[in-house]
């Protein structure tokens, strides 16, 4: 049967060649399309409601949690209410609202703040798109919470000794997003400019925003 | 895992020892956007045929062997079509049908 799952003969690692759509498919791949295509068929979605929630999902970057970054640097009463209500603040820009509840976490130099989903993968994805594959992963899932700062140099990131650093485990109703700390020297960068300096790993909290 | 933690899940893998972390990630692929797609709008106000929550039962209803051997889409894949065949929207039978007749169109050999 199609749901078997005692298939250990597919390779996830093969090479797909999107471009000419060729190479093998997973099994799962066809019981996707097999799935969708009964769903269209009985009338439970359209595949214009299917073609249109991929292009949302694609429209979803972390340009979008930079521009809440950005603002909440250039703007002290926007940031308060960022760390009030994140939900609302980011509403405010126009940025579309998860019906989960959205906490923001002020990096500053006595505190680092990390975020992981331990059980998952939510995450804040109206801010910052899917989420990279490494968040969903054993390795970061499972050490992350034990050894934050071993994990954080893997990334690149070397935190002072005095920086105390806090993991948040999000939950299906929980999300949290990282508002990093403004890179020194940055006085004269407009709203813009400084949010071009915001990378998804910042506000997921492995990484600091630097100037260059 | 240590005797106190034996009714830990299999997904609950917070605190547990790992290797290195690997960076490399993949583009998503249509049709892993596509799964990522039906789970959105099965679950959203104007369905309401999944609950979130469900979805994360049927996750961790695979077994630790299938999780471990899934990747993360394939689970969502799996999960879905066991919640869809649990609550009579689509049958085996149908699903069968669909596999079959995709890979005969591909040249896939079942």
């Amino acid at each position: 049967m199609s749901t078997d799952h005692h298939h250990h003969d597919h390779d996830h690692e093969h090479i797909d060649h999107p471009d000419t759509d060729a190479g093998p498919w997973s099994e799962h791949r066809y019981i996707e399309g097999a799935l969708r295509e009964l769903l269209i068929e009985k009338g439970v979605v359209t595949a214009e409601e299917m073609r249109a929630q991929v292009e949302r999902m694609e429209g979803r970057n972390p340009g979008l949690g930079a521009r809440v970054v950005a603002r909440a640097w250039t703007d002290p009463d926007y940031k308060a209410r960022l760390l009030e209500d994140a939900n609302a603040a980011v509403d405010e820009l126009g940025i579309e609202i998860q019906p989960t509840h959205l906490i923001a976490l002020e990096n500053t130099p006595e505190e680092h703040n990390v975020v992981v989903c331990t059980l998952c993968s939510c995450y804040p994805r109206n801010l910052l798109g899917l989420p990279p594959d490494w968040y969903k992963a054993r390795a970061y899932r499972s050490r992350v919470v034990r050894e934050p700062r071993a994990v954080l140099r893997e990334f690149g990131t070397e935190l002072p000794d005095s920086t105390r650093i806090r993991v948040h485990d999000s939950t299906a109703d929980m999300r949290y997003v990282v508002l990093p700390r403004r890179p020194e020297d940055t006085e004269g960068m407009s709203e813009e400019e400084l949010a071009a300096l915001v990378g998804r790993d910042a506000m997921i909290g492995v990484s600091v925003v630097t100037k260059d | 895992m240590s005797e106190g933690e034996a009714h830990r899940g299999y997904h609950d893998m917070g605190g547990d020892q790992a290797g290195a972390i690997d960076q490399e990630g993949h583009a998503y692929l249509l049709w892993e956007k596509r799964i990522d797609a039906m789970m959105v709008l099965l679950s959203g106000p104007e369905k309401k045929l999944i609950r979130v929550d469900e979805l994360r039962r049927a996750i961790e209803s695979l077994g630790p062997d299938v999780y471990e051997d899934l990747s993360y889409y394939e689970r969502w894949t799996a999960a879905i079509t066991a919640l869809m065949l649990e609550k009579g929207v689509v049958s085996q039978a149908e699903l069968d049908a669909k596999v079959a007749a995709m890979k005969a169109a591909r040249g896939d050999a079942a």
